[in-house]
């Protein structure tokens, strides 16, 4: 097989085994969509998942320290202004400029 | 009670453009400079930057993407490749579990937005909840177009420019966690069960000292399995799945 033959190949098999995880569960579990189970875990599956994303997202930092307290001390900032502000926007923003300045700026490294 | 996303995103009227938009903000200042880290890696393989776009277009995983790079890079195996990606995005199949009931698009836009269930793709859609299911349906759907269109062009511009990037713009990819802290937050207005933030936690720690690389997987793995022991065992012999 020639390289780019190769690379076709390659991204076709990467694409289908992704799509396959993503639509699994809506052509096994449509007809049981409305079971308590299912439903319980649509409830309950959202705010675990979103805590585990974001450590996650925070991997690196908190499995070699680097860039740990820039982190911590941007997300501190992103959740005081989300409580008070509730703008997700000035609060993400806000945060993402403080991360980039510490960082960039060494202090705090 | 007030629909957390609207609210939060100050949103009055959701059927328009600018809502989605506004909505997937933080993606694209996430998917922009994450998709050139794919691209300026992927162009070290040698090949043209389109292929880039191509996998960008229709992998559409960045994780996935990080993997395929490596694979091709030691000239891997078609199974092996199928097997590591099927492996690797696992955690799509919950994304999927629990969207089951909130995904009323019907046709080929229901089977894109399955196509297109990123993380960051699911986390905005799992804070959507606006009363009317049309409209609903509508701002999913663009949401996911959006990230799509986003992680696409990041992918094109990293290949595209390659090493010559400079990047002055490190650290931008810290919206990312930002998003996920907020919509946690957002997450706890809805549901109020401190114990369930706290599981998450003690769950992610517990991945993180067993297996850092597979640290998601495994968390989430941990995560269903006890959200399903604790709803109890009538109700799992009732699914009948098998």
């Amino acid at each position: 097989m020639d390289t780019t033959a190769y690379l076709l190949t390659v991204v076709v098999v990467a694409a289908v085994a992704t799509f396959l995880t993503r639509a699994l569960p809506f052509v096994l579990l449509y007809r049981w969509a409305d079971h308590p189970l299912l439903k319980h875990l649509g409830r309950y599956l959202p705010p675990v998942l979103m805590v585990l994303l974001l450590m996650y997202a925070l991997k690196d930092a908190l499995v070699t320290g680097e860039g740990l307290w820039p982190s911590l001390a941007a997300l501190s900032v992103v959740m005081i202004l989300h409580l008070l502000l509730r703008n997700p926007l000035v609060s993400i923003m806000s945060g993402t400029g403080l991360f980039m300045f510490l960082t960039q700026s060494g202090l705090l490294v | 009670m007030v629909p957390p996303v609207r609210a939060a995103f100050g949103l009055m009227n959701t059927d328009n453009n600018t809502s989605a938009i506004r909505l997937s903000l933080p993606v694209l200042f996430g998917y922009i400079p994450l998709g050139a880290a794919f691209g300026v890696m992927f162009s070290e393989l040698g090949y043209h930057w389109l292929y880039a776009m191509l996998m960008g277009i229709v992998i559409y995983a960045g994780a996935g993407q990080f993997l395929a790079v490596g694979l091709l890079a030691n000239h891997a195996g078609l199974v092996e490749v199928f097997v590591a990606t099927l492996l690797l995005n696992a955690r799509h199949m919950v994304y999927g579990l629990s969207l089951l009931s909130s995904l009323k698009l019907q046709g080929p836009r229901r089977w894109y937005l399955i196509f297109a269930l990123t993380d960051e793709t699911y986390s905005l859609l799992s804070m959507l909840q606006t009363g009317c299911d049309q409209l609903r349906a509508r701002l999913q759907f663009r949401i996911a177009a959006l990230n799509h269109v986003y992680w696409v062009a990041g992918c094109t511009l990293g290949a595209w420019l390659g090493g010559q990037i400079e990047f002055s713009t490190a650290g931008i990819e810290f919206t990312l966690p930002a998003l996920f802290l907020v919509l946690a937050l957002e997450q706890y207005r809805a549901v109020r069960r401190p114990r369930v933030f706290v599981l998450a936690l003690a769950i992610g720690v517990l991945a993180l000292l067993i297996s850092p690389d597979n640290m998601l997987m495994l968390s989430i793995a941990m995560a269903v399995s006890l959200l399903v022991m604790a709803r109890g065992g009538v109700e799992w012999t009732r699914l009948r799945i098998f």
